[in-house]
């Protein structure tokens, strides 16, 4: 097939219906994969909530913003028949290694970490990545901030109580840095 | 030209990464770990051939001083919707792939093959070259991913031979060991090339 010559009106031409083509394929990619990327993502956050708290039937939630960062904090409370069985709080850190990372904290009825889970992150294979493990996070259950000065969580080398992840000290201070925004969070919710 | 040729070129004589140093960026950042290599890989490889066969289809119809903008048009829609895709039905590794999924669009391989065969080729043959030059990416992927995932942590495709608690040499999951990797599989395919 011979060359089109590039006159204007080939051009536009060219360029127009190439994109006005790229742009149905897209719509119609795009109007099936919604569905799809809205219930994965909702399955996601559940999933966690089920991680740190296994029981509850009914749950609602509140968005408020921390006493300290950028956005807003997502607070789940959890109701098992008629009883409180915990709260969740998906929170976030912009002090990881490689920027932000998302965590969802679970805390007992009296206000003691039930567990935690890491939900997204960037941090360094093999390093921060270890965040994620139970060698490392499983520290955390049962802890009461209410009993720590400040109530703050610190790794050791400033002073407090948590143990760092070998050679990913920043990562580490940012899950404490996550925890502590999710804790102060649920503090203020649970005197409203 | 001959067809198997075609095909297997990707893989020895013209591998994208290892022979024609092409699209360096995505391979150091991804593979740090073999699943990673095998799921980028596989995403361009899509593209690469879904690109590679739609110019060499429109060719003809595009004038030559607005190629490059109607390639880049094409490729990225491709990638687009491969991205949207891996959203919906692998959440897991699109979030591991993160931003390297977007930025198979300004990947030089892609445009590379558009430029270099799919614009002066057949449909067949474009496609068949977008599927092995897909394939050799994703099999130097792979190899990477393997040998630093094994290297540095001690794992292979996530199943751990080792305690459970232990490191590897942690430098091969770092961006060095990238570097490094990347070098010795450069020489050895030299060596291969050369005797075979």
């Amino acid at each position: 097939m011979a060359k089109r010559e590039s006159t204007f009106k080939n051009m536009a031409l060219a360029l127009a219906v190439i994109t006005a083509v790229a742009g149905a394929a897209l719509a119609l990619v795009y109007s099936v994969t919604a569905e799809p990327i809205k219930a994965s993502q909702i399955a996601k956050t559940n999933n966690a909530i089920k991680m740190v708290i296994p029981e509850f039937e009914t749950m609602t939630d509140t968005t408020m913003m921390p006493e300290t960062g950028k956005d807003s904090i997502r607070l789940y409370t959890l109701i098992k028949g008629t009883e409180n069985s915990g709260y969740a709080v998906e929170t976030y850190t912009d002090n990881g290694f490689s920027g932000r990372f998302k965590l969802m904290v679970g805390f007992t009825p009296d206000g003691a970490i039930s567990n935690i889970e890491v939900l997204e992150h960037k941090e360094t294979p093999g390093l921060g990545t270890k965040m994620a493990l139970p060698g490392f996070k499983d520290q955390f259950k049962g802890i009461q901030l209410a009993d720590l000065p400040g109530e703050q969580l610190k790794v050791k080398k400033d002073g407090g109580t948590v143990d760092a992840i070998t050679a990913a000290t920043i990562s580490s201070r940012g899950f404490c840095d996550a925890v502590n925004r999710a804790y102060s969070t649920f503090k203020t919710a649970k005197k409203q | 030209m001959n067809q198997v040729n075609n095909f297997t070129k990707g893989f020895f004589r013209e591998n994208p990464i290892l022979v024609l140093l092409l699209g360096t960026c995505p391979t150091l950042a991804v593979t740090s770990s073999a699943m990673n290599g095998l799921g980028m890989g596989l995403a361009t490889t899509f593209v690469l051939f879904m690109s590679n066969m739609f110019i060499s289809m429109v060719k003809g119809f595009i004038p030559d001083k607005v190629r490059i903008p109607a390639f880049i048009v094409v490729i990225a829609s491709f990638v687009t919707i491969v991205d949207l895709l891996m959203q919906a039905y692998t959440p897991g590794l699109s979030s591991q792939l993160g931003i390297f999924i977007p930025l198979i669009v300004v990947n030089c391989i892609v445009l590379g093959r558009a430029e270099a065969f799919a614009a002066k080729n057949g449909v067949l043959s474009s496609f068949i070259d977008g599927a092995g030059m897909g394939l050799g990416f994703t099999m130097a992927l792979v190899a990477m991913g393997s040998i630093r995932e094994v290297l540095g942590a001690g794992s292979i495709f996530g199943f751990k031979f080792i305690n459970e608690t232990a490191d590897g040499i942690l430098i091969f999951i770092l961006a060095p060991g990238a570097f490094i990797t990347l070098g010795f599989l450069i020489a050895l395919l030299k060596k291969l090339n050369k005797t075979s």
